[in-house]
């Protein structure tokens, strides 16, 4: 009995609060920002080191407008529909969402347009985002990054590339690995490794190594592999130099000590910053950032002439 | 509260609210009502139609694989690969349509067949090996993720369907496993989409199944006393075979559901997804060692997991949290279901 009286105060408590929420004022245009709410929604799986970064970035840009940002994420395309669905059924003034998937979000975004919600996309999804009636994309494709590292692998002169995939059934890395493909020249072979347990990607990166002693490029795709790629070049005494996507603090560090060639840093930061600032342009000042066209996030090269430069950043967790 | 008659308790009387509450669904209802209302009342959009079918649409795929799952338990095994499942049936309809230009309804049955042969298999290794089930569908579980990856990127070249509502006939397959009725009719939001329908006609089969037939009974008791459900001419394999298949066959309809709801699947598509099931089962009332269990309850269990998804991003707390909240409320769940039940059983 003591727990549903407990329940019932509870209720009840919430009610007078609800009550007494919001002035019941008309704002006539949207200036007070403070009214403004933003919803991003990506296709992350949690504890994911590069999309807390478009987190804060998205946090940041924020607090600097003072509006409200709310950040969620499921990499099911379905779930993701969802909580798309329901940003718009929570009445929010605008979404920025990343597309890895863009079939399987088409329904619940051209409902979000429909229902006059403004949307950006970021990251992934840049060859669908006008078809869905989104303002802008804004992000780095898969083919231009992907393009960009093979064609300077190439330039320095490299032979064979393991692509490491750590996430089975991510289209945007398999795209990445295809794109460094076309411009490299040489032989590019896929790795797939098990993302969520560093040990085993070294393990897997070092038997990789073993077994093919021709290996002289091993490219990560995201930060954290690469750090497990060092450890593997290490333990199979390969002379395999490392490439990376995406950024760390380790990750520089390594290239100040040139055991990591370079690293591609589509700065997602700015997407999640560029993505908010886009809404709140396009409320405050009906503004369309873009223009039609997607914006670029990146490609930005680390390599060890700016990787000084760019590790206070990435100390804050920021870059 | 009861009129025990003098002498012979079997032949006692209860009323008819203790036999209520002794219901095994009944403490997941009385959770998830408390959960409704605890949403309904701190977030603006949670109770309004919009609001409602996105948890809705979030509960009925995870439900139709509890209820399914739940059986499953009530009769004593695990399926740890019918995460997996809704995945690979879902894949085999894209690759089939859209690489070999099968037809789509076919492909739909070709999908059937293999899960139910995979539910088969499954059944006939645990019955004649005597191994544990958690054992045996674990390794079905990893196999169905191998060929998921595996299979679709060396067919297609990607680990994704893309293009699904381009094949011929698709919009067919739409109306009956991927459609949605408007029902504030203003397009934006407030839908209610195919899956619940088919969620609410599956946990109805089940529950009458359960309670009504002979097949019900068989289930029970095999989960209780496979020995003696033996001797006294219960077809054991038959019953816990058949088992496997319906939770085979339920990944196969939520499979396609996610497949004609999105236009899309992916390789990674369910896995992980097992484990929730099973707390959905759980929080409805099965008990993991068998021989008891509802259907309903499992439903009422999904009902709850896709309320407190969606209505954590309602609330606008950290998504970072959302693991974490999850697990607290469903053992919140678990344990107001016990402390029910108990209440319930003392209350003679």
């Amino acid at each position: 009995m003591k727990k549903i009286t407990i329940v019932g105060a509870v209720a009840a408590a919430s009610v007078l609060l609800a009550a007494c929420s919001g002035t019941g004022k008309e704002d006539a245009t949207k200036e007070n920002s403070q009214d403004l709410t933003y919803a991003v929604i990506t296709h992350s799986s949690s504890g994911d080191a590069f999309w807390d970064r478009v987190k804060s970035g998205a946090e940041k840009a924020g607090d600097d407008y003072g509006v409200k940002v709310e950040y969620s994420s499921d990499p099911d395309p379905a779930k993701q529909s969802q909580l798309i669905d329901g940003a718009v059924a929570d009445k929010v003034d605008g979404i920025v969402v990343s597309m890895a998937n863009p079939d399987g979000l088409e329904d619940s975004i051209k409902k979000a347009v429909a229902a006059g919600v403004p949307v950006v996309t970021i990251n992934s999804g840049v060859d669908k985002f006008k078809q869905f009636g989104a303002i802008t994309h804004i992000g780095q494709t898969e083919t231009i990054a992907g393009e960009a590292v093979g064609e300077r692998l190439k330039g320095e002169g490299y032979k064979n590339v393991v692509c490491v995939i750590q996430e089975a059934g991510n289209i945007g890395l398999e795209e990445r690995c295809k794109a460094v493909g076309s411009t490299f020249g040489g032989k590019v072979s896929n790795l797939q490794v098990d993302g969520t347990d560093d040990s085993a990607v070294q393990a897997t990166i070092t038997s990789q190594l073993q077994t093919d002693k021709a290996i002289d490029v091993v490219l990560t795709l995201g930060g954290q592999y690469a750090i497990d790629a060092v450890g593997a070049v290490e333990q199979s005494g390969s002379k395999a130099k490392i490439a990376t996507f995406d950024l760390s603090e380790d990750v520089i560090k390594n290239i100040q000590d040139d055991k990591i060639l370079f690293a591609v840093d589509q700065q997602p930061y700015v997407q999640g910053f560029l993505g908010v600032t886009t809404l709140y342009l396009k409320d405050i000042n009906g503004n369309d950032v873009g223009g039609g066209q997607p914006v670029n996030s990146g490609p930005a090269f680390i390599t060890k002439e700016n990787a000084d430069a760019v590790l206070k950043f990435a100390a804050n967790g920021t870059r | 509260m009861a009129t025990a008659t003098v002498g012979d308790e079997r032949i006692s009387q209860t009323s008819t609210l203790t036999k209520l509450m002794k219901r095994p669904e009944i403490g997941a209802l009385v959770a998830a009502v408390v959960i409704f209302v605890f949403f309904a009342v701190t977030t603006e959009a949670f109770a309004t139609a919009s609001g409602a079918s996105t948890w809705l649409r979030g509960a009925s795929t995870i439900g139709i694989m509890a209820v399914a799952v739940a059986l499953l338990m009530i009769g004593g095994e695990f399926d740890l690969s019918a995460g997996a499942m809704t995945g690979f049936t879902g894949l085999v309809v894209g690759v089939l349509t859209t690489e070999y230009g099968l037809n789509i309804w076919a492909a739909i049955f070709v999908s059937l067949a293999l899960a139910l042969m995979i539910g088969a298999i499954n059944g006939i290794l645990v019955m004649r090996t005597g191994l544990p089930s958690f054992i045996v569908t674990l390794g079905t579980f990893f196999v169905l993720q191998g060929i998921d990856l595996a299979g679709t990127k060396a067919l297609i070249g990607q680990v994704a369907i893309q293009g699904m509502s381009n094949v011929p006939y698709y919009d067919q397959a739409k109306k009956i496993f991927g459609s949605s009725i408007d029902v504030n009719g203003s397009g934006a939001g407030g839908q209610i989409y195919a899956s619940v329908f088919w969620w609410i006609g599956i946990t109805a089969v089940a529950t009458w199944v359960l309670l009504r037939t002979r097949t019900g009974n068989w289930i029970f008791a095999v989960g209780g006393q496979q020995t003696a459900a033996r001797q006294i001419g219960v077809p054991v394999l038959k019953t816990k075979v058949g088992l496997f298949m319906t939770t085979a066959g339920a990944g196969w309809l939520v499979g396609m559901l996610l497949l004609f709801t999105t236009s899309t699947v992916q390789s990674n598509t369910g896995v992980g997804q097992e484990f929730i099931y099973i707390i959905c089962a759980v929080v409805g009332g099965c008990l993991m060692t068998g021989g008891y269990g509802s259907a309903i309850g499992a439903a009422f269990g999904a009902l709850i997991y896709g309320m407190v998804n969606q209505g954590i991003v309602y609330s606008g707390w950290d998504n970072n949290w959302l693991r974490a909240f999850l697990g607290v409320m469903l053992l919140g769940a678990v344990l107001l279901n016990e402390w029910v039940r108990k209440r319930a059983e003392t209350a003679q």
